[in-house]
């Protein structure tokens, strides 16, 4: 490919503490070969063939650390190229994928084949993640050194949580020696069993069971306990209650090292708005309170959540055109997680930079990756982002085969402009 | 019955009664006041009108029930309509048909007005999405059962004239009841002041926000109440803990002559059946014809979902 010159821009790159108006060099390879202010006009060839950004944003390409893919199993819901084509509209270039798929990823075969279907019909960077257990049984661990060998980056039951406190404490304990980052779906299920919204006045209205907030603390609690006497690579998926933050916060105080992210759902929606059972909006964990929503908003400026992501689970209509009970859960939502997390910079609810650090910089520390940053050699998986840009959700007009967004018909600032995988367009806004 | 007789020439705004939350209390009169009709035509010897003829009605319950739809069916049938009871037991349903192709399917038979129980509570709102006649909800989970609470209204403005002013004690499962949630919007919305009795387990999350006083101690809960209404306890709720056993139960919930003294004098006994006796209540009490209502609760349910069905099939 031939070199490209963006020019410009506002660069935003959290890890290197940049926020100035500059330009790119990406060279033949799609690696990045010259940033900052000094790419400019008038340092620049000028028979190149410059692409001037116009003062947009430029960040890095997001990393989205929770995304359901359909393949293998539910290719009716999202296939790799599909979600590809998601993803890129939305500026994520880089996904880890849950393995919670049919089969289930818990051998080493599996991982061949994802890996290969990855890179035949996706353009994005697929980093698979394989289950704790066998089946997600919470029974039998799989082999981490093996699946790590293959390129497993993290392991997580994704959907469910390992129940039983022994096989968690060995878990902890064995991924310790093996350097396998472990992500946990923090929900006690007897507590939350037949549970489908959150536990308070909307569930007693509805008439449905409700998840109380403590079936989250207390698995979180124990697995910081056990932290406590194994040392290992522990991030807690997703966290949706202002109990749960104190127990974090505890936990910080106290030394130990772990990582915590939330879903952009749960900072963006809350439990009024299932109204009259929307199904879509039957999410896991589930919505809560306004309150517990401005806490966890609040957590992410105190550096006590650091990371949002998507959670992007595609369902097909007929999942969700039953009754609440029988719904299926979750919601896609790869391709609007900056445009809703822009919402909270335009209200002034967080930083530009704290939010983009929560979903690229934060991410790739925690995963091990190089990527989203912006230094010199890394590839130039880039973003550029209208950050004032109106635009009004509309399923129609989102790439994923699957249309279950909860945010439907609403109002965002802030529209993915172009990005860019290892220096190649991938996506331009039409 | 006063108040009711004003609002004669009321407009009911929705095409289903999903719940007594979507109603105004101009519509909840005007069913009230339209069912009272109906009490006399029920004890008179010639109990057929031909207000719905030509109408069909469909009775489709997924979940057992032997009150409320013999209720709603003898309702359509009073009233002159083609009534169909669908047994969900030998149907499609069973099969693995969802909801909506059911609802479809019976909708392209041109029914005018679908009366459906469900175990999930949503259901009558996602099938009134789905069909073009008029849904009416016959208990939906442990959401709403309106017709209930409607049947429950008529009953106590039978006896005492209004429900404004009065002090209804709901005591029993809460948590898993549809029957005292609706009450407890209608009571509310009709004036009333309502405890809510029930031992900590069985009591939903944030009930006081429904608007009631809750308490755990069953004597102070009825006291100086003029109505008292008992609900069913399951059998499953041994199993699932939460509570020790049905002795203890009937020993501190249970409406007994001993807890009853702390009520009004004429205070009236309620109860939606089916009754377990000596589990929620003392069987003397419950055939206390002085005090107990619960036979009058089913003859008046007929009133009231003849007043709905005529209200609400008329509307498509």
């Amino acid at each position: 490919m031939k070199e490209k010159y963006l020019i410009n821009a506002r660069i935003i790159d959290p890890k290197n503490q940049m926020d100035e108006i500059g330009g790119i060099i990406i060279n033949t390879n799609g690696k990045i070969q010259a940033i900052g202010k000094k790419v400019a006009n008038g340092n620049l060839p000028t028979e190149a063939e410059k692409i001037n950004l116009k003062k947009q944003v430029l960040i890095p390409g997001i990393v989205d650390m929770r995304v359901f893919v359909g393949e293998p199993g539910y290719e009716y819901k999202e296939n790799f190229r599909t979600l590809s084509n998601a993803a890129l509209s939305g500026g994520v270039t880089s996904v880890v994928s849950m393995p919670n798929t049919s089969p289930v990823i818990d051998n080493v075969s599996m991982v061949d084949f994802l890996k290969r279907r990855g890179r035949d019909k996706s353009k994005i960077n697929i980093f698979p993640s394989a289950c704790l257990t066998k089946n997600t049984e919470g029974i039998q661990m799989t082999e981490f050194g093996l699946l790590k060998r293959k390129g497993i980056i993290a392991f997580t039951d994704g959907l469910k949580t390992i129940q039983d406190p022994q096989v968690m404490s060995r878990i902890m304990n064995y991924a310790g020696e093996s350097d396998a980052l472990i992500m946990q779906h923090a929900e006690d299920n007897i507590l939350s069993t037949g549970g489908l919204i959150n536990e308070g006045e909307i569930s007693t209205r509805l008439g449905l069971k409700g998840i109380p907030s403590l079936a989250e603390k207390i698995i979180v609690e124990r697995d910081l306990s056990f932290l406590e006497e194994y040392k290992c690579k522990y991030h807690i998926s997703q966290i949706s209650s202002e109990k749960t933050i104190s127990s974090i916060k505890r936990a910080k105080e106290e030394g130990k090292i772990f990582s915590t992210g939330v879903s952009i759902n749960n900072l963006s929606l809350n439990e009024n708005d299932i109204g009259d059972f929307k199904t879509f909006l039957k999410l896991s964990p589930p919505l809560r309170t306004e309150q517990d929503r401005l806490s966890l908003i609040n957590a992410i400026g105190e550096g006590l959540i650091e990371v949002i992501v998507s959670d992007h689970k595609p369902e097909d209509e007929e999942s969700k055109r039953l009754t609440f009970a029988k719904a299926a859960t979750g919601a896609t939502g790869i391709e609007t997680l900056l445009p809703l997390a822009l919402e909270l910079f335009h209200n002034d609810s967080l930083k530009l930079n704290t939010i983009i650090a929560s979903i690229t910089s934060n991410p790739a520390k925690i995963l091990g990756i190089d990527k989203g940053s912006l230094q010199i050699g890394s590839d130039a998986d880039l973003c550029v982002v209208d950050i004032n840009k109106p635009w009004v959700v509309n399923k129609a007009n989102l790439l994923s085969k699957s249309k279950n967004t909860p945010i439907e018909d609403r109002k965002l600032q802030g529209q993915i402009i172009k990005t860019f995988i290892k220096g190649e367009i991938a996506f331009v806004k039409a | 019955m006063a108040v009711i007789k004003k609002f004669k020439a009321v407009k009911i705004s929705q095409n289903h009664l999903l719940g007594i939350q979507d109603l105004s209390f101009s519509e909840i009169s005007h069913i009230l006041d339209e069912a009272k009709t109906f009490i006399k035509l029920n004890r008179s010897s010639s109990k057929k009108t031909d207000v719905l003829r030509g109408k069909t009605q469909i009775n489709l319950f997924f979940e057992p029930s032997t009150r409320t739809q013999s209720s709603f069916e003898l309702a359509g049938k009073r009233l002159g309509a083609d009534v169909m009871s669908m047994n969900i037991v030998n149907s499609a349903i069973k099969k693995g048909e969802t909801l909506i192709d059911t609802a479809m399917t019976l909708n392209a038979m041109h029914p005018d007005v679908i009366v459906v129980r469900h175990q999930d509570s949503g259901a009558p709102n996602l099938l009134s999405q789905k069909v073009n006649c008029s849904v009416i909800n016959a208990g939906d989970g442990r959401r709403e059962h309106p017709t209930q609470a409607l049947l429950d209204a008529l009953t106590i403005i039978n006896r005492k004239g209004k429900v404004e002013g009065l002090k209804i004690a709901i005591c029993g499962d809460i948590l898993h009841s549809r029957v005292a949630r609706s009450n407890i919007y209608l009571m509310n919305m009709l004036g009333a002041e309502i405890n809510v009795v029930a031992p900590k387990t069985l009591l939903p999350h944030s009930v006081e926000r429904l608007g009631v006083n809750v308490f755990t101690d069953m004597k102070r809960g009825l006291d100086n109440c003029d109505i008292i209404m008992m609900l069913r306890l399951q059998n499953e709720r041994m199993q699932g803990s939460f509570l020790p056993s049905a002795r203890e139960y009937y020993e501190y919930f249970g409406l007994t002559p001993d807890k009853m003294v702390m009520a009004k004098k004429n205070a009236l006994i309620m109860h939606p059946g089916p009754m377990n006796r000596g589990v929620e209540i003392d069987t003397n009490l419950a055939d206390d014809i002085n005090k107990s209502v619960i036979r009058e609760q089913v003859e008046l349910g007929v009133a009231v979902r003849m007043a709905c069905l005529k209200i609400y099939c008329k509307k498509t």
